[in-house]
């Protein structure tokens, strides 16, 4: 006769990782983002191999800003990555420190990104690789200033004290999204800057 | 039927989980409900009424069309309307209906309690009805998409094309994308994450199958379509040159990203109807589907290839020989996976003993418009002969034999065979077999002509034609059967309406199904399972009918996760227990964020920024309020009934 | 479900009855290219309509066969199991069909890419939103000319086309002549046409490109090589002014057209609108849309906007005694 009874083993409730339904939805939004890149690559890859002068018309871009940008986006991976097992060992007391500091590393990015745009000498309305160069360094950015709000949102919640040194699903999210909007950059640097140094 | 016993849990605690599930009553229960059944069953009435708008907008063509050189439309009106209705049926109509049967059933069909993000799938209904608004707001105004559904450049371009129409358009579908890929990404978590244990993913519904194929399809293809709408809105407002030829840019691109999502997009407005018919047909033929196997693999196949046929939209413009031979061949062979599902089709009825209630019908009709769309998409996946029917009525013909008959057709079985599932009531089935035959008739004679002016020549997205062109006569055949036809579907509604109130009362399963949404009560309760099934088979409620199924799933023993709204998570493969979701109940922000998304679209529509601004920074504070961190839970001895 | 399958075998004789009227059709195409492909064409219809045929009978088969009522709950199987027969034959079957038509495809894509012998000229025509300007190149200015609408070529001669737009997409469709090629905004594409019989055939613009792409026709008149030359010469020597009462309706051409049109033989020189060199000869007007005779060519160039409303050609009304001359003049009487 059936009856109400308690299971012997115990299940997470939520879980972590990916036992938690967020880590496979995140999954899902870098999926689908992910692939909004490629199309906006494929696009700049379609009119520069239709494009009657060279492309980039003006020649390729200046490296001047955009390497040591690229270099400082990486190392807020480092530094969010590096932040986050300190708090996971409990060698500090919340994430807080290491999600600021790796917001302000963004907003650097972000600034020099802007300056780097403020000092090209085409707009974004000139011809269709600028329309394009300023489209996907643009949704770059935007992806950039959505992953900046995050973690300043984040460090505010871990300053609440929130997120328990065990692991936390915010913080794997936050951490996730990061990091892939670095690999981004790195395929989008790679293709609007290096390719087209040597052509 | 033995294992069916709806009845088990003793009345306290069923009573405990219903008031736990239930939706708060009232004018904020009905804003804030996350309860699967409800957002399933308003996407499908939803989606029913942009059918009906479709519907007159293509009636009111064929008006105009029954006779050469009539002047009822200019034709500003004429291209407006043959736009708009393009972009209702496949955009508000095809796919949300889907959306609307497996958001509904799914949950019941894999032995959950509810999706895997409840408060998302709100967001994607809301999101999809105020798009759809949106869509439609240039209407009244003289201003609706005049571009085609496929709105090529450069005629879309501001210089041609200088109104509000295509702004509308293409803000409108990238309003419109985010409900998608919202309700796709719920789809695909929902499938990899909370079956039922034991429900392996062999044991899954082909509804299920096709849904989360189309999902994870939809997840990598619209973001073309968005980018590409985005990138034309940029052009217009911000005179980019992404598309014009005096920039630099190219109309061609527009047709690539395009084709790249509205290829993918049509399989998958058909791979969930055709898992409509491959859970449903079974049941109507008394026996279990014949190759299961080969039908899910078809299915995903079916999809892969589809990301590579895209340039068969594009024959005609100049491509290199080589590129056209790849397109055709691959849109040729994709037949195959078709002709699996077709077979299979077939097989199940003539190994099966039919039952000719209007649910068959349906599925057992389907399945002739599949064969003929499919060889009219056979004969124009040929580049060469492609060059002559491209563009030509003949496409007319193929498109809404695939899309109506492989789409409509099923649905309309769906609903005479879930409704009672819905409602608790039969619908009537001497209507039902008059709506099926009218239907049927009708359909076939408004778009079967169709192929026959499209290879005497008719060229499609015209207003008028000449009387010289000798097709006159057709076209008033085809508007004629295109009347019978929405008379069929006329009387399918008027049948959901009078069953409403009065059909006849239906227990649990009244057409002795298999599978698991038939063990529960019709309606359901708001909580689906009083216990949580294990299962282990594909037809839990016919294993005690058939031979070789050694084990017994388990109905009324499982787990009963009844300390607040919880269901159980599993493992991707083998859906073997290992985590206890928490669920969110009733909750505002949904709507709240799709209210904000609307006022966001709303400004870049009409250029007023700080409305953008302002909701934009709306959307964030909802955000924020949506992801709050819960205190933490420690481990959990689930509750069980055993 | 019956009613269908007949009505596929209605298909085939409904469409021989029709097709020799129908000037768009072209499963009936006598031209190097239009009748290799209408080969191909019937072909596959042959096959699709078998297809449907045999897929019909089996449903109506399979559905004919269980008319038993089933007993008791009991299913119609005792396994989940059984029926893969009819997948592993019927695909095969079919694999059978699709690569074979595979095949055929690409041999008659390679069969249709280039003409026996090469062409020997070229036109180039541009397509305006929303008529058809063919421009006849040659080697020395002064023998090359423009027409509009009317498409001249020799009889058993294949000419390439060269299509460019400068304005929206459009389609170059001449169905009894050859498949149809889109006409982009930057870049040029190229197909060849040749006509084995002398004859009009009539064209039609095949991609939608506005509020008057259903009327943006033309045709193109397949003439023996002695009248193709004829007509080429005419099309060079244009269209003096004469005096009389041809000379006043010149006048009014200055006056009122020559902003946007052009004449061979003459000083006027619009580019904005079509060619209007020797219109009289011309067997339509307006892409196609009116048959060429004075009554109509008065009524488009008063009332344009009521036969093709949103064209380009503005309503020029005109007194009688300006509008009659002008007709005379443009039809060379």
């Amino acid at each position: 006769m059936p009856e109400i009874t308690t299971a012997s083993r115990a299940l997470p409730i939520g879980g972590t990782g990916r036992l938690t339904t967020g880590w496979w939805g995140m999954a899902c939004l870098l999926a689908t983002e992910g692939i909004l890149f490629a199309y906006l690559i494929f696009s700049y890859a379609y009119l520069g191999a239709q494009a009657p002068q060279g492309w980039p018309p003006g020649g390729p871009p200046s490296l001047k800003l955009a390497l040591p940008n690229t270099v400082l986006l990486l190392a807020s991976s480092l530094v969010l990555e590096v932040g986050h097992w300190r708090f996971r060992a409990r060698r500090e007391k919340t994430a807080m420190p290491a999600l600021l500091l790796t917001a302000a590393m963004g907003i650097v990015f972000i600034l020099v990104q802007l300056k780097e745009w403020t000092n090209k000498g085409f707009g974004f309305a000139t011809d269709a690789y600028s329309s394009s160069y300023f489209t996907l360094t643009g949704f770059h950015l935007a992806h950039v200033i959505a992953g900046v709000i995050a973690l300043v949102v984040l460090s505010v919640w871990a300053w609440q004290q929130r997120f328990p040194h065990e692991g936390s699903l915010h913080l794997m999210l936050g951490r996730i999204y990061w990091h892939f909007v670095d690999l981004v950059w790195l395929v989008v640097f790679t293709t609007v800057y290096l390719v087209p140094q040597h052509p | 039927m033995a294992t069916i016993a709806p009845e088990r849990l003793p009345a306290a605690e069923r009573e405990k989980l219903t008031a736990t599930w239930e939706t708060a009553p009232g004018l904020f229960g009905w804003f804030a409900s996350v309860d699967h059944k409800q957002i399933g069953i308003r996407y499908l009435v939803t989606s029913i009424v942009f059918l009906l708008l479709g519907g007159v907008e293509a009636l009111v063509m064929r008006v105009q069309l029954a006779q050469p050189m009539q002047r009822l439309l200019g034709p500003e009106q004429y291209d407006q309307l043959f736009s708009l209705h393009g972009v209702t049926m496949i955009f508000l109509y095809a796919l949300p209906v889907l959306s609307g049967f497996s958001n509904y059933l799914w949950p019941l069909m894999l032995g959950s309690r509810d999706m895997a993000f409840p408060r998302l799938n709100a967001l994607s209904y809301w999101l999809y009805l105020f798009s759809g608004l949106f869509l439609y707001v240039g209407l009244p105004l003289g201003q609706a998409p005049n571009g085609g559904w496929f709105n090529y450049v450069p005629y879309t371009n501001r210089q041609y094309d200088p109104g509000m129409n295509i702004d509308i358009y293409t803000l409108g579908l990238i309003f419109l994308g985010i409900s998608t890929v919202v309700g796709s990404a719920n789809f695909v978590v929902t499938l990899l994450r909370t079956r039922a244990p034991g429900m392996s993913i062999n044991r899954m519904p082909i509804l299920v199958w096709g849904t989360f194929t189309a999902s994870a399809a939809n997840l990598l293809a619209v973001p073309a379509v968005s980018l590409a709408c985005f990138m034309l809105w940029l052009d217009r407002s911000f005179g980019t040159h992404f598309f014009d030829v005096e920039g630099h840019g190219h109309p061609l691109l527009w047709q690539h990203l395009f084709w790249a999502f509205g290829h993918p997009w049509v399989y998958a407005l058909v791979l969930p109807s055709m898992g409509i018919v491959s859970d449903g047909l079974p049941v109507f033929c008394r026996r279990p589907l014949v190759g299961y196997t080969a039908v899910a693999l078809a299915t995903v196949t079916t999809m892969v290839i589809g990301f590579s046929v895209w340039v068969h939209h594009m024959f005609a413009t100049g491509l290199p020989a080589m590129a056209i031979s790849f397109f055709s061949a691959a849109s040729i062979i994709i037949a195959i996976p078709s002709a699996i599902s077709v077979f299979a089709w077939i097989a199940t009825i003539w190994t099966g003993r039919p039952v000719f209630k209007t649910p068959f019908l349906f599925f057992a009709g389907f399945i002739l418009l599949f064969v003929i769309g499919g060889v009219s998409g056979f004969m124009t996946a040929s580049a060469a002969f492609d060059w002559q029917l491209t563009d030509t009525y003949f496409v007319v013909a193929h498109l809404h034999y695939v899309l109506l008959g492989i789409n409509l057709f099923p649905v309309m079985g769906g609903i005479y065979y879930w409704f009672p599932k819905m409602s608790g009531r039969m619908m009537d089935e001497r209507l039902g077999r008059w709506s099926f035959w009218t239907m049927f008739v009708g359909f076939n004679l408004a778009f079967f002509p169709m192929h026959i002016v499209g290879l005497e020549g008719m060229p499609r997205r015209i207003y008028t034609y000449p009387a010289e062109l000798g097709v006159g006569g057709w076209n008033l055949l085809i508007t004629v059967g295109a009347f019978l036809f929405a008379a069929g579907i006329l009387m399918v509604l008027v049948n959901v309406l009078v069953s409403l109130s009065r059909g006849a009362e239906a227990g649990p399963n009244p057409w002795d199904a298999g599978t698991l949404e038939w063990s529960v009560s019709s309606p359901p309760p708001p909580q689906n399972f009083d216990i949580i099934p294990i299962v282990a088979s594909r037809h839990p409620l016919w294993e005690d009918r058939l031979e070789d199924v050694d084990e017994r799933s388990q109905l009324g023993r499982g787990y009963l996760l009844d300390r607040g709204r919880e269901t159980i998570g599993t493992t991707p493969m083998d859906a073997e227990p290992n985590v206890i979701l928490r669920m969110p109940g009733d909750s505002l922000l949904p709507l709240l964020l799709a209210i904000a998304v609307t006022f966001l679209f709303a400004g870049l529509l009409g250029h007023w920024w700080i409305v953008s601004g302002i909701a934009f920074a709306g959307v964030l504070a909802v955000l924020i309020a949506w992801f709050a961190p819960q205190p933490p839970v420690g481990d959990e001895k689930a509750r069980l009934y055993a | 479900m019956r009613r269908v399958g007949a009505a596929s075998l209605v298909f085939g004789p409904a469409l021989l009855a029709g097709c020799s009227s129908m000037p768009l059709s072209y499963l009936d195409a006598d031209s190097p290219i239009g009748g290799r492909l209408a080969q191909l064409g019937w072909g596959l219809l042959g096959i699709s309509v078998l297809v449907v045929v045999i897929i019909a009978v089996l449903l109506v088969g399979a559905v004919a066969r269980g008319r038993s009522s089933p007993d008791g709950d009991a299913l119609a199987v005792r396994r989940d199991a059984g029926g893969m027969r009819w997948i592993y034959i019927g695909v095969s079957i079919s694999t059978v069909a699709l690569i074979a038509s595979v095949i055929w495809t690409l041999l008659t894509l390679k069969a249709v890419a280039e003409p026996a012998k090469a062409a020997p000229m070229t036109i180039e025509i541009r397509a305006r939103q929303w008529w058809w300007d063919a421009i006849y190149r040659a080697p020395r200015p002064d023998l090359q000319f423009s027409t509009a609408n009317e498409i001249h070529i020799p009889v058993g001669v294949p000419v390439r086309i060269e299509l460019r737009s400068d304005d929206v997409i459009h389609s170059f469709w001449v169905p009894k002549l050859a498949g149809k090629t889109d006409v982009i905004p930057g870049q040029a594409n190229r197909m060849w046409i040749e006509a084995t019989k002398p004859g009009i055939y009539r064209g039609q613009c095949a991609e939608y490109c506005g509020v008057e792409h259903a009327l943006m026709s033309f045709r193109v008149v397949a003439d023996p090589l002695p009248e193709f030359t004829a007509w080429r010469a005419r099309q060079l020597r244009g269209m003096q002014v004469r005096d009389g009462v041809a000379a006043a309706g010149s006048r009014v051409f200055a006056e009122h057209c020559s902003a946007c049109h052009a004449i061979h033989g003459t000083g006027f020189g619009g580019a904005y609108g079509p060619d209007l060199t020797n219109l009289g000869e011309r067997r339509t007007l307006a892409a196609g849309v009116l048959d060429n005779n004075p009554d109509n060519l008065r009524r488009w160039i008063e009332h344009a906007q009521e036969v093709k409303p949103g064209a380009r050609m503005p309503d020029v009304p005109l007194p009688p005694n300006e509008v009659g001359p002008l007709v005379a003049y443009l039809e060379g009487r």
